[in-house]
């Protein structure tokens, strides 16, 4: 149970352009990148998917609802991971 | 003890080992070493509160600290790795559990948070996750003392018997035969390396330290050529290490769940904010979020002004009554005046932070306990985090406008060592309560009589902006260019809300008192009596007239006198004679003391505070020896700007050095904040003078 076929219909997404409420899965890492490694142990594995809570009165940082767990990320520095909405 | 931030770790810790604890340095680092003793039925064992980390992979110093002690390469291995598992996040919490497990240490787990399961669909059955990790399991209730005996006990019986969990990850064939055969060449050549860590070297990001590479250079072809082959078949990727752990994390917590329970999955399935996302959605709300932050701020600090002030003056007065009835019993010599002006001063002078301290730490401790501590650094990031530093700063930049002391040791609340050092030697910039008296002074004498009390409010506001102003590009540039270290990637964990553990925010109060004391104290104590001897020796012969133009003879004629003779040719660029130098020396250990000083240099005596009318008048009198006035519009300011930036108080100082652990910080902070206000006093001098000001 570790890697997901995307739905051919499955949308590309940035994270600088994810909204409140949205709900994206991660589709590709960046192997060679060390933010990527961190945000992979700290649960973004390929196929995982999470829910953005809330974005930060002042547009940065973004909460995330993954794994059972909220983890607030920098938008901008969480570039080398490819996500797509769900 | 081991586990994840958040994890309940530090509340087992303290009912596990309670005022037992100690708290040091690593050496050479500025991360935190915990220890404490541990009583179980048999014996006592010392127990190491290792600091909370997500994975061994090490990026942070702190998180580079964690893993040496983990791994034994900086201390002598465990006897046992208590395990620290979070009930309500076991995925995650069991990531880092499957890199300690392949250490082949001895592990046990203490399974915490159970309390917020009851009543959940799924509860975590601790038999079975047991049989699933190799290792016992009990479920504790740490705040609430449930557990621990059982706990203590199981610790007992893994000591003398222990348990090695057993793992087994889903990693393709390829792999584990590169890593055995990289194994073998690292054992041949002496090196001895667990499976797991080879496994990381061997799949390690290009971007990542390499581990043996690093250490061991004759390695370098061997590790090259397994990873070659591997990349040839599509199979250099370190992804495979991450997925197969959260793979076998989420078996494990499939298998130790319980099944649904029957009544509640009849029950609608709808998902209801949890108790902490309703609070959430007032406390990080776009407006009332900001606000209500704001608010809870100005509570804080000014309950820390309202409560610490009387018992900063208790402290006073009792110091003063000790001081006065020793003197009485001592005849009048220089051993009386060391005891009295310089070792008695000197303690006072240092335990009359530890109110403040206190409180502050208090405050934190409940900010931190209930969660809402990590809310106002989501709030506060995008302010703080351009700069280098991120939204956890606040408090330590915040408190550091009362007084940098709990400030610069407030710096502890940031887990990332980088920023935390940053925002130490930017702390001291935000314009401390020791400076107002010689703001009130120089405004009310030269900017108030001639234009007035509205823009003396400016200027008083102003200098308080200062700090604020100046402090963000240093900020920016110590980050970029003088601070080695790679920088952490910005992950905040929001646990949910709950109330806080009293006795956790008691042992943290306890704790920073009295390392406060026994470090930072000891160094203002000893400094005083410097200070002291300095300005005592050597003895002024007794000269005609009144006591006030004694203690200006005592001056002048001591070694600090002298040295701001000497300094004078320094600062005259900056319009300041060897008066102002002498106050500016003599503030060191306190920049309070600058306005008595000054009121003995100009033959006021000590007693002269900021009200003085007669002081004020001497300093717009007061001329060069060729009859130019001394103080001009512009020499004030020049004088208040060096105040604001000069890092003169030693009582910061000391606090530096021991929240970074080495006296070299301090005197970089000493040395680039003395440069940048000299630079900014003769700048607004020389300028004034090239307009025609003078």
């Amino acid at each position: 149970m570790v890697q997901l076929e995307s739905p051919s219909s499955a949308q590309a997404i940035r994270f600088v352009d994810l909204r409140q409420g949205m709900t994206a899965r991660v589709s590709a890492v960046d192997e060679d990148c060390l933010v990527s490694r961190r945000l992979q142990e700290m649960g973004f594995t390929i196929g995982t998917q999470f829910e953005v809570v809330k974005v930060a009165p002042l547009g940065d940082p973004i909460e995330i609802d993954l794994r059972g767990y909220r983890i607030c990320l920098r938008r901008l520095e969480c570039d080398c991971i490819s996500i797509e909405l769900v | 003890m081991v586990g994840n931030p958040n994890a309940g770790k530090t509340t087992l810790y303290n009912a596990l080992t309670g005022a037992s604890q100690k708290v040091g340095n690593y050496p050479g680092v500025t991360v935190e070493k915990v220890t404490g003793k541990l009583k179980l039925a048999e014996s006592t064992v010392d127990c190491i509160d290792i600091p909370g980390l997500y994975t061994m992979n090490a990026v942070s110093e702190d998180e580079r600290v964690a893993a040496e002690v983990v791994s034994s390469k900086s201390v002598e291995p465990a006897d046992l790795f208590i395990y620290v598992l979070d009930a309500t996040n076991l995925e995650r919490n069991l990531f880092l559990f499957s890199q300690i497990a392949e250490f082949g240490r001895p592990m046990m787990v203490a399974l915490t948070m159970t309390d917020r399961l009851v009543g959940k669909p799924r509860e975590v059955d601790a038999a079975r996750l047991s049989a699933e990790l190799g290792v016992d399991v009990v479920p504790v209730v740490a705040f609430k003392d449930r557990g621990i005996a059982q706990l203590k006990a199981v610790i007992e019986r893994n000591l003398a018997n222990p348990r090695v969990p057993s793992l087994s990850l889903d990693i393709p064939a390829e792999v584990l035969e590169e890593v055995e055969i990289l194994r073998d060449r690292l054992a041949r050549a002496g090196i001895d390396a667990t499976v797991g860590e080879t496994r990381a070297e061997l799949l390690a990001p290009s971007e990542a330290p390499g581990l043996f590479i690093s250490e061991f250079s004759e390695m370098k072809e061997a590790i090259e050529e397994s990873r070659a082959r591997l990349a040839a078949k599509n199979l250099l990727r370190p992804s495979i290490d991450t997925q197969a752990r959260y793979a076998w994390a989420r078996a494990v917590q499939e298998a130790a769940l319980t099944p649904i329970r029957a009544d509640i999955l009849g029950q609608k399935q709808k998902k209801a904010p949890s108790r902490t996302d309703r609070i959430d959605a007032v406390l990080t709300h776009r407006v009332f979020g900001l606000a209500i932050f704001t608010f809870v701020m100005y509570l804080v600090f000014q309950s820390i002004y309202t409560f610490a002030t009387p018992v900063m003056d208790l402290i006073d007065g009792g110091f003063t009554t000790v001081k006065d009835a020793v003197s009485a019993r001592l005849p009048d010599n220089d051993f009386r005046s060391l005891i009295v002006d310089g070792v008695l001063n000197g303690i006072g002078s240092a335990l009359v932070f530890l109110p403040q301290i206190l409180i502050l730490f208090f405050f934190i401790a409940i900010l931190e306990g209930t969660g809402y501590l990590a809310r106002a650094a989501f709030l506060m990031d995008r302010l703080l985090g351009w700069c280098g530093l991120n939204g956890r700063a606040f408090i330590p930049l915040l408190s550091s406008f009362a007084c940098a002391i709990p400030g610069v040791m407030a710096a502890r609340v940031m887990p990332d060592s980088r920023s935390r050092l940053v925002t130490i030697l930017v702390a001291p910039l935000m314009s401390c309560s020791a400076r107002l008296p010689v703001y009130l002074l120089l405004i009310s004498t030269f900017v108030e009589p001639q234009l007035g009390p509205f823009w003396a409010g400016v200027a008083l506001f102003g200098m308080h902006l200062l700090g604020l102003v100046v402090a963000i590009p240093v900020a920016y540039f110590l980050n970029r260019k003088m601070i080695k270290g790679s920088r952490l990637h910005f992950a905040l964990e929001l646990p949910p809300y709950q109330w806080p553990k009293w006795r956790d925010v008691w042992l943290a109060m306890y704790g920073r008192g009295k390392t406060f004391v026994q470090t930072a104290g000891t160094i203002i104590a000893a400094m005083s009596v410097v200070i002291w001897a300095l300005s005592y020796y050597p003895r002024a012969p007794i000269i005609e007239g009144s006591d006030a133009a004694q203690q200006e003879h005592q001056l002048q004629q001591s070694f600090l006198g002298r040295a701001g003779k000497v300094i004078e040719p320094v600062f005259v660029p900056a319009g300041f004679d060897w008066r102002i130098s002498t106050a500016i020396l003599s503030a060191f250990p306190a920049r309070e003391t600058v306005v008595p000083s000054l009121g003995i240099i100009f033959s006021l005596g000590g007693d002269a505070d900021a009200e003085s009318v007669d002081l004020r008048k001497k300093l717009r009198e007061s001329t060069w020896p060729d009859g130019r006035p001394l103080f001009t519009p512009w020499v004030a300011a020049g004088l208040m700007v060096f105040f604001a930036l000069c890092a003169q108080c030693m009582a910061t100082l000391a606090a530096v050095k021991r929240e970074t652990n080495s006296w070299r910080w301090a005197a970089f902070m000493f040395g680039y904040m003395t440069l940048l206000a000299y630079v900014a006093a003769v700048a607004i001098h020389q300028v004034a003078r090239a307009l025609g000001q003078g």
